[in-house]
């Protein structure tokens, strides 16, 4: 339930962020900079005189945006993949598979990064780049999953009753499995919001002046010993998101666990 | 077990192969000309092709491919684009920082986490149980870049206990040691949360088991039914992903080199990505590619071992 709360309030606020934002997160201000936080500016401003809280919620629209947007990309393509190849039990099943196990090789960051490196950066470049880091690990669920729901009944039936491939795998199989894959989504878009934090602080992330809250960690650590505030904030935000994110996977795979609910 | 472990190894040949040719492929396919890079806009045509014959670029892909294996196998990843220093030399430098560094998270979240995960497992629904889950959920929500700056900010900056960068002086193990801890802490207890629920989740699955059931029913002491029997074969799953968290691991600790200042992998392959020295960065993927196979490879024989399915199969 607190994770449920805490996503619902972080979107409300990605949403609404021009309403609650109190002032335009690029707006400059030379008179105020770098004042610690007070009741004009609660989370203190850079700088630039910006104010920290108006940018932390701006920041917000991106890193939801970059992990929700990433992890519908992985989740179709890679359960899909994930499912064609369970169901294939071919050589194009076993290729797919083993590219998988190939791509899961990297860190997640590496791969981002080489991602990144070879498409350049810009945010739809990064959801590309994120998707294609989680989508190995949605073939692998779906893979399992679909393997051990391949020999049952109903799925024999459908065969005998002439239905194609694309059918059984798209009207059968995947309503089977989705259980399991919306549980790992929520856990791993906080994983896709922690690597796109990750990104942005090492500067391959959406590149400035927009706010993003690796960006903003970032550029506050050289202020450190001066103006904590700007890494504090910022980086307690990704926290709270990730944790929100997780909170949610960990109930929902709490829920679908038969043997967790045992006393 | 020779048998898989045989398996296993030839297994890792085909996959190398595979992960280093597409490092070769990205790092070609990204924009920009290298001789460019490296001689600046106001190069001649005949300084470029000079330098893109030099460095082999003329050539057709699937030479500079076999090239590109060959001088691997050579234990020649070329010269920095930006300076001409031999990429091995800076490699050689750099990769015992970050091997010293993820090697001690590891270390310090198997000592902490397993223990921790015992606990909260055999104190279930208890406050210990939960006030465990909330701190492991917060460590695998907290960025280790985040947690580096606030032990930084509350160690070093406020408490003045820790150096703020830096990775010590060479050849001194205490100062190599005492810069060690802050960067470690802030990986390892990351680590610690990964690893504590794992056990946790995984002691859990085992106490249930009806193997745990009998030997409480025959009478045996609790401590010999959960160290002997139930930690034993709750420890098999734990292995077998620690293989994958050395990965979280190797990823993670780009950013807290970057935090700390520390010399590393990291960021030698961050300065390369800024300053577009495509040589050190391709050379940089290759050794974090094939660190992650062979950690994954390491795992793979050491679970082999302790699950007897495998050690006498």
């Amino acid at each position: 339930m607190v994770g449920f709360f805490l996503t619902l309030l972080l979107i409300l606020i990605a949403f609404f962020a021009g309403y609650v934002a109190p002032y335009d997160p690029n707006e400059q201000n030379v008179y105020s900079r770098l004042t610690s936080p007070d009741l004009k500016h609660w989370f203190g401003t850079d700088s630039y005189g910006r104010d920290t809280l108006s940018r932390v919620i701006h920041g917000s629209r991106i890193s939801l945006a970059v992990g929700v947007c990433s992890i519908i990309f992985g989740m179709v393509i890679g359960s899909l993949a994930g499912m064609f190849a369970a169901f294939d039990r071919g050589k194009i099943g076993n290729l797919i598979m083993r590219a998988v196990d190939v791509m899961m090789c990297f860190p997640a960051e590496i791969f981002a990064i080489l991602f990144l490196v070879m498409i350049g950066q810009g945010m739809d470049k990064l959801i590309f780049a994120i998707g294609v880091v989680m989508a190995p690990r949605f073939a692998r669920l779906s893979y399992g999953t679909t393997l051990s729901i391949r020999e049952r009944e109903y799925i024999e039936a459908a065969r005998a009753l002439g239905a194609k491939r694309p059918r059984i795998v798209l009207k059968h199989i995947f309503p089977n499995i989705l259980g399991e894959i919306l549980v790992m989504c929520s856990l791993w878009t906080a994983t896709a919001i922690r690597v796109e934090a990750n990104l942005s602080f090492l500067g391959m992330g959406v590149p400035p002046p927009t706010a993003t809250w690796g960006n903003m960690v970032r550029t506050g650590v050289s202020q450190l010993t001066n103006a904590p505030w700007l890494s504090i904030f910022p980086g307690l935000a990704i926290m709270v998101a990730v944790l929100a994110f997780n909170l949610i996977g960990d109930g929902l795979r709490d829920v679908m666990d038969p043997k967790l609910q045992q006393g | 077990m020779i048998k898989y472990s045989i398996r296993r190894i030839l297994l890792t040949i085909p996959l190398l192969l595979v992960v280093l040719s597409m490092v070769f492929v990205f790092v070609r396919l990204a924009p920009g000309d290298p001789a460019m890079a490296m001689l600046g806009q106001y190069a001649t045509q005949e300084g470029l092709d000079a330098l893109r014959k030099q460095m082999g670029l003329d050539a057709p892909m699937w030479l500079q491919y076999l090239r590109f294996l060959g001088d691997l196998l050579r234990g020649d990843l070329g010269v920095s684009m930006l300076n001409g220093v031999p990429v091995v030399d800076q490699l050689r430098v750099v990769l015992p920082y970050t091997l010293e560094l993820t090697v001690s998270a590891m270390v310090l979240g198997v000592l902490l986490g397993v223990p921790m995960g015992v606990y909260t497992a055999l104190r279930r629904n208890r406050s210990a149980d939960y006030s465990g889950r909330v701190v492991s959920l917060v460590g695998i929500s907290i960025p280790s870049f985040f947690l580096g700056i606030l032990l930084l900010y509350v160690f070093s900056v406020r408490m003045d206990l820790f150096p703020v960068l830096g990775a010590g002086r060479d050849g001194d193990l205490g100062d190599r040691l005492y810069h060690l801890v802050l960067p470690t802490l802030s990986l390892g207890l990351i680590m610690t949360s990964y690893i504590m629920r794992m056990t946790r989740s995984s002691m859990l699955n085992v106490l249930n088991e009806d193997f745990v059931r009998t030997a409480k029913s025959k009478g045996l002491q609790e401590r010999i039914v959960v160290y002997k029997h139930a930690f034993m074969n709750a420890l098999i799953p734990v292995v077998s992903v620690l293989g994958i968290y050395f990965i979280i691991n190797l990823g993670s600790s780009i950013m807290t080199e970057i935090v700390f200042s520390r010399p590393g992998l990291g960021k030698l392959m961050v300065l390369a990505m800024k300053q577009r020295d495509y040589v050190v960065l391709q050379s940089v993927m290759v050794i974090y590619a094939t660190l992650a196979i062979f950690i994954n490879l390491f795992v793979d024989l050491i679970y082999g071992l302790i699950d007897p399915r495998i050690k006498y199969g």
